[in-house]
């Protein structure tokens, strides 16, 4: 049942490609206004619920509305009132940026004086500049996403989808993609839906995240909420040795909530980080063979949610660890669709 | 509609469908404006029929008029045309346009599928009567005239330019069928059963064996006798209709398959 001030409602849905199970009955309700995060890791369905949303998909089953329009049946209706930015940028390297946007505009039955008025506006708000003269095909991979961004906002969208709007961009980049997100949804109060696979991205962004790990919806909440409930603190323990005698040792204690081990690392979630310290210490120092190598208390984090809801961790997933390989200009090899 | 209003310092668009012609110019502007930047693609369609024209004169004229063709440059310029205007069309462009994924962006405005397709082709029918327009002047050089004058010409540019247009029908079906570069590259060679295995060089009367046979099935056959009706006869429906009637019905089939790969290809089941 669709609520007054929904943007985005999804209920069931299901879109299936043959035997494969893209998406599975997920329901999402996301309030205008909202940015909202959808995080997961390659190949968990958030591109595909993102294209039924934005009408390229019909859902195999289930119903989904956007912008107050049925997805199925009014797809026109959701067209108008959607921006959409793919996980590629979508760009005809042979025009220039400003043909392209002029164009867009022309789509949305815009006039000459209206596409103009918002190219000169788009400009800035995308610091694109005086390459908007240039064809396309001349520009970095910031500059592409940028203008993937611009034209996605030509028509002054009511919902903005953004799939992996930052993945493979330097940090600088990156920040004005997330300042502009910002933006459009304070000023304008757009709403977002923007699919990330960082963790920190979805953090910082979203007012609610929702989780999904092999196209279903694992977790939801704000993000607050969302480590609140996974325990106050985290503390981080790698051993050697035996890692299940040493999970058992830990879980044995009172002030332990839950215990993930990966590798040889176990991420216990407890009530009290600084009082849980100096007895998981002394748990694990009593069970043979087991070496503590390090542990550190930190706060929660989403990876913890994302490890506490499905059992596994968004590996390599860090924006740290992108900025490193100084991506501006392409996507990162280990990008996958 | 125009802007109306402002909100936090950005000016509201008021964005509605543009309408099917709206749709259908936008992109057809667009496929004309990349032409001049992709001129690698345009190029051979003008190199190969003026080669061939001259080549065929030089070697073929001596032979020919001993076999009974009266006014054998007259005989090929509409072979020069047909080379020149078969099977150009922006299916590359459209294969890029799919892997790019800016096919998608264009399925996520709230244009009219068709003008997709036919905005391309609008352009193409542009470009391929363009393109006649270098080779008649050859032929006009080298001393073909038009017995039906200037109306005669504008009446073979624009029957050209259909058999263009009705032939860009297949690339756009393997384009969109496809999404393959390679495969659009490829879908040339049914220029060359067209093209060859018709009166290219001689007249109808004068083939035989299986290729007589072909040449009686081979709806360019039927074209080429249109178009020089025009250069040599005057105005005749007798010569004129069997060419459009063989125009129209490449058309029917080569649209037929484009419009139901399109189908395909922005289906979202």
């Amino acid at each position: 049942m669709e609520l007054p001030g929904t943007a985005i409602a999804a209920e069931g849905v299901e879109r299936r490609f043959g035997d494969l199970v893209a998406v599975d009955r997920v329901d999402i309700a996301v309030r205008a206004g909202e940015i909202y995060g959808f995080l997961g890791p390659n190949g968990a369905g958030k591109s595909t619920l993102t294209r039924v949303l934005c009408t390229l998909l019909r859902p195999t089953s289930g119903r989904a509305t956007v912008a107050g329009h049925d997805v199925a049946t009014e797809a026109d209706q959701v067209r108008l009132r959607v921006g959409v930015a793919l996980q590629e940028a979508a760009l005809d390297d042979r025009q220039t940026g400003a043909e392209m946007l002029a164009l867009q505009g022309r789509f949305y039955g815009l006039t000459r004086a209206a596409t103009r008025a918002r190219v000169a506006e788009l400009t800035d708000l995308v610091d694109i500049g005086s390459a908007l003269g240039r064809r396309v095909g001349t520009y970095s991979g910031g500059m592409k996403r940028r203008l993937d961004l611009a034209l996605a906002l030509v028509h002054d969208p009511e919902v903005l989808f953004l799939d992996e709007p930052t993945t493979g961009l330097d940090p600088v980049s990156r920040s004005r993609i997330w300042e502009e997100v910002r933006r459009l949804n304070k000023e304008l109060g757009m709403t977002v839906f923007l699919t990330t696979q960082y963790l920190e991205e979805a953090d910082e962004l979203s007012d609610r995240v929702g989780i999904i790990n092999r196209g279903r919806l694992v977790a939801e909440g704000t993000p607050e909420s969302l480590k609140r409930a996974i325990g106050t603190d985290v503390v981080v323990v790698r051993v050697e040795g035996p890692v299940e005698d040493a999970r058992r040792a830990v879980r044995s204690l009172d002030v332990v909530r839950r215990v993930d081990t990966s590798g040889g690392t176990l991420t216990v979630s407890v009530s009290d980080g600084p009082s849980a310290i100096s007895p998981m210490a002394v748990a694990l120092s009593r069970v043979p063979g087991v070496t503590v190598q390090e542990l550190s208390l930190r706060r929660p984090s989403l990876e913890d949610v994302f490890l506490s809801a499905t059992g596994e961790r968004m590996a390599g997933r860090r924006l740290d660890a992108e900025a490193s390989r100084g991506t501006e200009g392409g996507r990162p090899d280990t990008e996958a669709s | 509609m125009t802007t109306t209003d402002e909100r936090g310092g950005i000016v509201r668009a008021q964005p509605r469908r543009a309408g099917f012609a709206g749709d259908l110019v936008s992109v057809a502007i667009r496929a004309l404006r990349s032409i001049p930047r992709d001129l690698e693609t345009v190029v051979p369609a003008l190199i190969i029929p003026v080669f061939f024209f001259v080549v065929n004169i030089g070697a073929l004229e001596p032979v020919a008029e001993q076999s009974g063709v009266r006014d054998f440059r007259a005989f090929q310029l509409p072979v020069a045309i047909i080379f020149a205007v078969t099977g150009v069309s922006r299916a590359s462009g459209l294969v890029t346009d799919i892997s790019s994924g800016y096919f998608d962006r264009l399925l996520l405005t709230p244009m009219r599928r068709t003008a997709l397709l036919l905005g391309l082709m609008v352009a193409d029918l542009a470009l391929v009567m363009a393109l006649c327009v270098p080779v008649i002047v050859l032929g006009l050089v080298v001393g073909v005239g038009f017995t039906t004058g200037v109306p005669g010409a504008v009446a073979f540019v624009v029957i050209a330019g259909l058999w263009g247009l009705a032939f860009t029908g297949f690339p756009y079906a393997i384009a969109l069928r496809t999404g393959s570069p390679g495969a659009v590259n490829s879908s040339f060679l049914l220029f060359f059963p067209f093209a060859f295995l018709t009166t290219s060089f001689l007249p109808q009367q004068a083939l035989t064996g299986w290729l007589a046979t072909i040449a009686d099935y081979n709806p360019v056959t039927y074209l080429l006798a249109a178009l020089r009706s025009l250069l040599s006869d005057g105005w005749s429906w007798s010569g004129l209709w069997p060419g459009l009637l063989a125009v129209l019905g490449v058309g029917t089939v080569s649209f037929a398959l484009a419009f139901t790969a399109l189908r395909g290809r922005v289906s979202r089941g």
